[in-house]
């Protein structure tokens, strides 16, 4: 197979370098980041952080130009009844939507994210990846959510995923590449922190859990992992990765446990929706419904936020 | 290595509001006496002494300050309980007192908690999710053995010694006190217990609690006090074992006082231990087990990694992954639910503490500190490091018993093995690789009681805990610890 236009600068990286991870700690760790109590006012910051910083994602079969419409509405007004929310990050749609949406968005600051690369389990070849891709691109996504090859990965091919994430990275142009590793198909966390790894040198922008499809999804150990490899990466050649959880969290409890692990893993730099993103789309509804009730004393009905 | 570039920043935006525990269900009186033959007692001579929150420097209590007189009292008490109620009573009747004062240390964990780290200044996460739940956790399972000592020693009957005194740190008071008086209790011995000056708050709840538990009067005495209290109760004729846990300094005093007598003793003293980082180790959890080991309670902790031994291959990593996470330890308030480190114990520790940052300092070792803001009454010590430390420095040497770490590098195996053993403690360390013949080729070469592999300060109330050389005597914990409580016969 020839692949095209690999970056001249890109290099994998020796993976028999990447440290190893040990689960037990990573346990405790995450155990530590859960125990934080945040109460009062750091809530309420993070609660408004958090609505920003999310993808909102519809990725069904059944998904229609209509329903896309409407999640593009949602992400515009997100309760229009409590003033000053902020919006979401971005829409996450199939390629055969982003048009739909980038009509729907006209003239709003969100961003449009298209899954790619035969989404989700990539079993596909790097030309069609590739048309994918550039499909999406023109229609107007500028941001690009692939996924990696586990085949070839597990498989000990590390060369050709990474040079397949670079064929992307390059077909992307100006688009954000979002490199979703499939933890959950991967098995082990050394596999995680080593898929990071290649992901960052192979031009990475984003590095993203998993696609939703595939259980576990997101969890607070491999993104805790993923965050230590883009510590490393940054210590190493200074350039920031985002990071995106994605799948499975649902609770504005959860999300706040993720904002906790992440300002002591990155530091302040990263607590911006320009460098992390939750992928997730019952998450806003919770949220709002948090918000409202710090703003009222009481929890509403589910039925007073939309369901879109 | 951090330059410019690459620098994580943790300070500015957002941040963890306050998040208090409650004290509204702590009581405290403002004074108490000495708890002696089941009730709470007057001093003889009268005189009390108070104790302070080591976070503000405000007074919590008077409490009573016993004499020579007092303690004889309470040997005599317990002497009586010994050989009256407790010393008749059936093993497994002994058992569910035992099981009881467990339970409802359990249920009262909220207020001891509470007390502990406003007494002591400890983090109210540790004294909640550690020391509390611990000290339950050693009367459940020494409470379990009360019946069963002649499977803990097959084909010999284990017997009581009597009336033991039991000498306890500040660093865990309400912890040692569990840990001293669970297998003494279990194996029908009766006490009298001398919580430390600085904290003896929470002994004194405990006694509260054995009262309402209704152990019989005398099984359980506590006598309050400083260090001549402490003296009185091992030179008394009428004590059968002491069992001290503090400083190899005053350990040393007390095996000198014993010297030539009948009386069993244990001794849990100083510790300087060797936290070893290999360069195939997970770097990641490495450092986390660097924080437990050296910051866990202020590094009071007599087992503390409070020497790092790291590959020089990995050596600037690990240094620059510990700096930033030191950044995030979050240093004050000890009942805000996010502290990380709390008070340092007393003034007289923070100024041993702040003598050796200069000794360090002078030594020519390179500090760093965290750049945490502290409160500004209260003792405080933001986490430290020292690095390029020889081994003949004093900071590498001596027990600090504070939050300073000092850091050397090592190329080899036996040049880490070499430096871990150079001490003349021997409580604990710690070993950290990926590799699993490592981690014993390792534990069977490190002169210490405990080592942890791939993580460290864990205790559980199953396994011994104890040192080698001028670390102690005896072990404490496990059917070990039963051995320190029981005279042996055919």
């Amino acid at each position: 197979m020839s692949l095209t236009a690999v970056s001249t600068t890109a290099r994998l990286p020796d993976l028999s370098r990447v440290p190893a991870v040990d689960e037990v700690g990573v346990n405790e760790r995450v155990a530590r980041f859960q125990s934080r109590s945040i109460k009062t006012t750091a809530k309420a910051e993070a609660l408004r952080m958090i609505l920003s910083m999310i993808d909102l994602t519809t990725l069904e079969g059944q998904d229609t130009p209509g329903k896309v419409r409407q999640l593009c509405q949602k992400a515009i007004h997100l309760h229009d009844s409590i003033p000053g929310l902020p919006h979401v990050a971005a829409v996450c749609v199939y390629p055969n939507m982003v048009a739909v949406a980038r009509e729907a968005l006209e003239g709003h600051d969100i961003n449009i994210a298209s899954v790619a690369t035969a989404f989700p389990s990539g079993m596909s070849s790097l030309e069609v990846k590739l048309d994918d891709t550039r499909m999406a691109v023109d229609a107007g996504a500028n941001e690009i959510d692939m996924v990696i090859s586990r085949g070839a990965f597990l498989a000990g091919e590390y060369a050709y995923v990474f040079d397949e994430i670079a064929a992307i990275k390059e077909a992307c142009g100006d688009a954000h590449l979002k490199v979703i590793l499939e933890t959950g198909e991967l098995g082990t966390l050394d596999r995680v922190r080593r898929a990071s790894v290649l992901a960052m040198h192979a031009g990475a922008d984003f590095i993203k859990t998993s696609t939703g499809k595939i259980q576990p999804a997101a969890t607070m150990q491999v993104t805790l992992v993923m965050l230590q490899a883009i510590r490393d990466y940054f210590y190493e050649t200074g350039r920031m990765v985002g990071m995106k959880p994605a799948g499975g969290i649902s609770t504005s409890k959860l999300a706040i446990h993720y904002l906790v692990m992440l300002r002591e893993t990155l530091g302040q730099a990263w607590m911006t929706p320009e460098w992390f993103r939750f992928g997730a789309s019952s998450l806003a509804n919770d949220v709002l419904m948090q918000i409202a009730r710090q703003a009222t004393g009481v929890y509403q009905s589910a039925d007073y936020f939309s369901k879109d | 290595m951090a330059t410019p570039e690459n620098k994580l920043a943790f300070d500015g935006g957002w941040d963890y509001a306050p998040a208090p525990e409650s004290t509204d269900h702590a009581r405290i009186d403002k004074r108490y006496g000495l708890f002696i033959g089941g009730d709470f007692v007057s001093p003889e001579k009268g005189r009390y002494f108070d104790t302070i929150n080591p976070a503000n420097e405000q007074k919590l209590a008077r409490v009573a300050k016993g004499s020579e007189l007092d303690v004889d009292k309470a040997v005599k008490a317990a002497r009586k309980a010994y050989a009256g109620p407790w010393g008749r009573m059936k093993a497994k009747e002994r058992g569910k007192y035992v099981f009881r004062i467990a339970r409802m240390i359990a249920e009262r964990s909220r207020e001891f908690a509470a007390i502990e780290s406003l007494d002591g200044g400890k983090p109210i996460r540790e004294s909640r999710d550690i020391d509390v739940p611990l000290a339950s956790a050693h009367f459940f399972y020494y409470a379990g053995w009360a019946d069963k000592l002649e499977y803990a020693f097959p084909g010999r009957r284990a017997k009581p010694l009597g009336v033991a005194g039991q000498i306890i740190p500040w660093n865990f008071p309400l912890l040692m006190a569990a840990w001293k008086l669970a297998p003494a209790l279990a194996c029908g011995n009766t006490v009298v217990l001398k919580p430390a000056e600085t904290t003896p708050l929470t002994a004194l709840k405990l006694a509260e609690l054995i009262a309402d538990a209704d152990l019989p009067p005398g099984v359980v005495n506590v006598v309050t006090g400083a260090g001549d209290t402490g003296a009185a109760i091992v030179t008394h004729p009428g004590v059968d074992k002491i069992a001290f846990t503090g400083s190899t300094g005053v350990g040393r005093i007390i095996q000198r006082a014993l010297a030539g007598t009948k009386k069993k003793y244990t001794l849990e003293l100083g510790g300087k231990a060797a936290n070893i980082i290999f360069a195939d180790a997970a770097i990641d959890q490495a450092v986390e087990g660097i924080v437990n080991g050296i910051f866990f309670n202020q590094g009071h902790v007599c087992c503390a990694g409070s020497r790092l031994l790291v590959q020089e291959s990995v050596a600037d990593e690990v240094i620059q992954k510990l700096k930033d996470r030191m950044e995030t330890l979050i240093v004050g308030d000890p009942l805000d639910k996010n502290t990380d480190i709390g008070a340092i114990n007393s003034k007289m520790q923070l100024e041993k503490i702040d003598s050796y940052l200069e000794i360090g300092q002078q030594e020519g070792a390179e500090m760093y500190q965290s750049s945490v803001s502290v409160p500004k009454s209260g003792y405080w010590c933001r986490p430290t490091i020292f690095t390029g430390v020889a081994q003949s420095n004093r900071v590498v040497q001596e027990e600090i018993f504070g939050p300073v770490l000092a850091i050397q590098t090592f190329r080899s195996f036996d040049e880490a093995v070499e430096k871990a053993n150079n001490t003349p403690y021997g409580l604990s360390g710690g070993v950290w690789t990926d590799k699993g013949a490592k981690i014993f080729k390792m534990t069977q070469s490190v002169r210490a009681g405990v080592i942890w592999a791939n993580t460290f300060n864990k205790f559980d109330p199953t396994s011994p805990f104890g040192g080698y050389k001028e670390s102690g005597v005896g072990r404490e914990g496990g059917l070990h610890g039963l051995d320190a409580y029981v005279r042996l016969e055919a």
